[in-house]
Parts: structure tokens; sequence; C-alpha cells
């Protein structure tokens, strides 16, 4: 045990596992006399308890202040003319200057319109895949057959976004990609199709539906295996056929699943996957390609225009988080589950 | 399913029919998701002939290293590669260590200021910076243009941490108990007694951070202009989407010259994605339960 006795009293946790009832005791005690008041005397006696948890934890707690709350921080960059060899705070301040530069340029619209254009399309046309997957894989009878299956449906998960651009890139290239062989079996002109505004949105989906179908399908499979399986054997009694046990059980069964994963997706409306665009789009696909993180990558990294990028990235965040209260706020009253 | 020899009555026609739909429906989509790969197998695998016939659909036509011995005599690719696997051991084992001594804490029903650092850490989820503020940050840090930059910052996921904290505070109290009655202190029984315990979870975490160091590019993109430290994801961009590497000179001006050169970046794809796919089946099933474990809120 300890080497002196009064450590071994002062450890309160000790003290509780000696007995149970010593435990509500001394909760109540504490309750007693103390109610709710937190006191230095005790704030540091609880240190001193789980010093040994403290000292796992305070890196951490380093690391998030230095990588994520002074970044946070930073974004006071976007009301101030930020100078670098006068820093952050030599620099001076302009208030909404670069936010009001924003709203006026030409690309104001286009930017916010292919931001939410591409992910209101990307929802609609992804966000069923892996339902409607999940839903006929749990058909399948076969075990190894379904588990084959499961396993290489989300083997795409797993390259790279530069892999998939890469072979988006070399398929639909118009100098002997496949999707040119292909049409010109047909008889058909080849199409430059990265080049084209028209396309982009359908590559974009297309490719995210292939690689992620898979991955999304987990959650819906892990539901449906907690269905009640005597809900199946009253159906096939009363003489429910397979395609009737999926449609009045399963699906019934995932439904607050599905419609809680597709309140999420409308959260994220505003934060489109800055990775795959910014490889596959080119200046003549901007009319359709440009979204706002492109943006902000160009201006602010590129350019070097921090402020202005920092403001234009700040409009975004600001937009996303209102709609991340909002469905969450949905999401409450529609199924009681929400984020906080 | 295992004694319905004899007693399964035959089921109706309607059913059977839809069954034959469902394996249909699952063959399509095998073939769908394996056909790329197989395609650019075949085209790195194919004799340079055939490939600049366009003869090649599915399977290999003839048979040819000479793209490999091409990719493979490349010195920058096997630099890249060496920064790959640097970045994707030295930052897993950082990501994973600390994500451990933050979720470990997080885990314990009774430490004192567990729900405030579990706040504290959620917020992030939420709220962040974005980029410019973070790339300043790195550039104030002089972490700019070393390895450091790749490693440091996203050493520990929100996400990953939470998985990790749902495991261990599955783990039952008495293990806990025992050990502390036996003198030990929270560091002792997390090495002695939850982590060997833990492997599954170790796997997952490991697993998912591999995967994430070994396909990063945007961090490389913004943080390491200095080919020698580029990974081999910053390879693959300049190679397979802005066809800059000293494999393609003067490779793209007729269409069989651009057909080798397209030959060549398959055998590139390959040559990046093999390391993930010959561990991805031993793996899989931790990455599916680490998934789950991730989805079950408290």
């Amino acid at each position: 045990m300890r080497g002196r006795f009064s450590d071994v009293l002062l450890d309160k946790d000790v003290i509780r596992l000696f007995s149970q009832s010593a435990l509500k005791e001394e909760l109540s005690l504490a309750k007693l006399s103390n109610p709710r008041r937190l006191t230095l005397k005790k704030a540091l006696f609880y240190i001193h308890r789980d010093r040994y948890l403290w000292l796992l934890v305070l890196p951490c707690i380093a690391y998030f202040v230095i990588f994520a709350y002074i970044p946070m921080g930073g974004v006071i960059l976007a009301f101030k003319n930020y100078i670098p060899t006068k820093g952050i705070w030599g620099s001076s301040w302009v208030g909404f200057k670069y936010f009001q530069d924003f709203f006026a340029s030409p690309y104001f619209g286009r930017l916010l319109r292919n931001t939410v254009l591409l992910s209101v399309f990307n929802i609609l046309w992804s966000f069923p895949v892996p339902v409607i997957f999940a839903l006929f894989l749990n058909e399948v009878k076969n075990g190894p057959f379904k588990k084959i299956v499961q396993t290489v449906s989300y083997m795409p998960y797993f390259i790279s976004v530069v892999v998939l651009a890469g072979m988006v890139v070399n398929f639909l290239s118009p100098y002997g990609g496949i999707a040119n062989k292909l049409i010109g079996l047909f008889g058909m002109e080849s199409i430059n199709f990265l080049a084209e505004p028209k396309y982009f949105r359908t590559i974009y989906i297309a490719s995210g539906i292939w690689q992620g179908f898979g991955y999304s399908s987990i959650i819906y499979l892990s539901t449906i295996s907690s269905i009640d399986p005597q809900l199946y054997e009253a159906a096939k009694i009363d003489g429910a056929r397979r395609f009737q046990r999926m449609a009045h059980i399963t699906f019934p069964g995932i439904l607050p699943t599905v419609v809680i994963m597709l309140i999420l997706s409308f959260g994220n409306i505003m934060s489109v996957g800055f990775e795959k665009i910014n490889l596959l789009y080119s200046p003549a696909t901007y009319e359709t390609a440009d979204v706002i993180s492109t943006y902000v990558y160009r201006r602010g990294i590129l350019d070097a225009q921090y402020s202005f990028g920092t403001a234009v990235s700040l409009f975004n965040s600001v937009i996303n988080f209102g709609l991340i209260l909002l469905v969450n706020k949905i999401s409450r009253r529609v199924s009681d589950i929400s984020l906080w | 399913m295992k004694n319905n020899v004899k007693t399964k009555i035959r089921e109706p026609f309607s059913d059977r029919l839809f069954y034959g739909f469902v394996i249909f429906l699952m063959i399509l989509v095998l073939i769908i998701t394996l056909y790329p790969f197989i395609y650019v197998l075949s085209m790195s695998l194919s004799d340079p002939v055939s490939v600049m016939k366009q003869e090649i659909w599915l399977y290999p036509k003839g048979f040819s290293l000479q793209s490999y011995k091409r990719v493979l005599s490349e010195p920058g690719i096997w630099r890249a590669y060496g920064n790959t696997i640097f970045y994707t051991v030295f930052g897993t084992l950082i990501n994973v260590v600390m994500t451990v001594m933050l979720a470990y804490p997080l885990s314990r029903k009774h430490f004192w200021g567990r729900k405030a650092v579990t706040m504290f850490v959620t917020v992030t989820m939420f709220f962040s910076g974005g980029m410019i503020p973070a790339f300043l940050l790195v550039k104030n840090l002089g972490m700019y243009n070393t390895r450091w930059a790749l490693i440091i910052p996203g050493a520990i996921g929100v996400y990953n941490m939470i998985i990790a904290r749902t495991y261990f505070s599955g783990i039952s109290e008495s293990m806990y108990e025992s050990a502390s009655i036996d003198g030990a202190n929270d560091i002792t029984i997390l090495t002695r007694i939850i982590l060997p315990v833990s492997k599954a979870i170790l796997a997952v975490l490991t697993l998912f951070y591999a995967i994430a160091h070994w396909n990063t590019y945007f961090n490389a993109l913004l943080y390491t202009p200095n080919l020698k430290l580029q990974p081999l994801q910053m390879y693959l961009v300049k190679l397979l989407i802005q066809n800059e590497s000293s494999m393609l000179d003067g490779m793209t001006d007729t269409l069989e010259r651009s057909m080798y050169a397209m030959q060549i970046k398959y055998a590139t794809i390959i040559v990046v994605i093999v390391p993930i796919l010959c561990v991805y089946p031993f793996l899989q099933k931790h990455f599916a339960q680490g998934v789950m474990i991730g989805a079950v809120k408290e």
C-alpha cells in the first residue's frame, strides 16, 4: 500500500473502495457541508488526488490551446489589415472592410450559389445510395457473399482523394481515357469532360458516391442488425413477402437513423470538401466548380491576401454554424437526438 | 439455415424473383466498385502496344512490367515513398499516444475536471479558425517547410479520441478498483491494466490515423513546398493531375505517347495503393468495429 497512513485517508478513491455504504455517507456529507460550492482547498485536493490523470491531460490541453484556440482567435485577422512584418497586433483595424469587399465582388453570388448547389445536389444524389444498399444487402442470405460485398464496398473509402481524382482525370481524359473510348464506340465525338462546367457537379457527386457509399452504409447495417428478429418471424407467419418485410419492417426500423443522418448532412451544406474540388477544377470550370473554400485558398494563401481570405472564410463559418444550430434544433424536435 | 434441407417450404415465385433481383443488384455493386481498380491494374500490366491500340477493357492484354520499371527507377518516387512512411510511422505514433493520454482520463468517471476538459476539447469540433490562421500559426511557430508541420498539427483527432474514450469507459470499474487497492497509480493502471485489454481500440486508432497520414495531401500542399519533404500524395498530384514529372518528359504530344504516359500513371497508382490494399483485408474488421464504437452515443 501507500507509504504513509495519512495519504490513504486523504485518498477518496481508496476510502470509496473499502465499502459502498461508506461512499454514500461520504457523498451525502460532502453535499451537506458544501452544496455545489467549490473552494480552492477542495479543488487542490481533487487535483492532487487526480494528479497523474492531470499529468496525462495537460500536454493535450496545451496542444488544443496552441493548435485550435489560437487559430480561433486568429479570425480577428478578418477585421485587420494584416501586414506580416507588423504581426497581428501591430496591424491596423479595418472593421468590416473585407466583408464589404467580398459582398460587393462579382464572385460573391457565384461562390455562394456553387457552394450551396454542389452540397444540396450532393445530398440529394448521394444520401439515398447507402440506405438502399444497406436495405438490399440485408436481404442477402448467403453469409460469405454478403461479407464479400460489404468488404469490397468500403474499400474505395481507403484510397486517397488524390488517387481518386487521378483516376477520374485519366478515365475522363480526351486522350485515350476509357470514358471517351466508350462513347467513341457509339460514334460520338470525344468530350473533354473536365473542361466543361456543365459536367463538373456530376463528376464530383458520382465519384463521391463511388468512394463513400459503402462506408456510409455501415451505420444503417448496424441499425438493421438491432431490429428484433421476432418482427420478421411474425410477418413471415402472416404471409408477408420478402419485399414486404423489407419495406414494412427493415425500412421503418432504420428510418429514425436515416432522418438523423439526413438532418445532420444538411448542417454541413457550407462545408463542401475542398480537397477534391481543388484537384478536379480548373479556370475553365470555375463557373460551376469554384466554391468558397477554394476561393479562400486561392486568394488567401496563393495570393497571400490573408485578411481578405480570413474574412471570406469567417463568413462561411458563421453561416455554417447557424445551419448547425438550426439543424440541431430541428433534430431535437423531430427525434430527441441532438449534438448537444 | 442449418437444417433447412427437408423442413423448409419452397418460397413463392415472387420471393424468388425478388431474391434474384437482390443478388443481381449486389453483383452490380461489386462490379462497379471493383472495375476501376481492375482496369487500372490491367492497364499497368499490359503490353504497351496493346495499351497504345486502346485494346484494354477489363483484363490485361499481353504482359509487361516496363511501366513499373520506369516508375520504380524514378528517384523522386522513392524519396516521396520514404517521406510518407516516415510521416505515417512517427505521425501515427504521436497520434495514438496523445489520443490515449487524453481519452483515458476523460473515461474515468471520478476524474475531477472531466466535464470541463471534455467541453474544452469538443468545442474544437465545431469551431475552427480556418485555413489561414492555421497556416500563419504554422509559419510563426517556425514549422513551415519542416517535417513537423505534417506531424504536430492534427496530433489529436477529436472524433478518434471520443471513440477511444467510449471504449475505455466500457471497461469494468472493478479493474480500476482492484488495481488501485493494490497501490497502482493512475498511470500504472493505464499501462499495465487498461492498454493490455484495449488492443482492439489501439488497432482501430492506428488504422484510422495511419490511413489519414498515408493519404494526406492538403497539409503538404499548405505547409511543405520543399520537394524533399513532400509525401507520396503530392508526388501523385504532380504526376496524375498536373502532368508534371520527369517520367513524362515529352510524352503528351501525340495520342500514342499520351497512352504510354497514361500507363505509367496507372502503374504509379498501383504502387501507391498496394500497401493499403494489402493490409486492408486484415484491418477492415477493426475498421467497421471502430465506426460502430464511434456511433454509440453516451
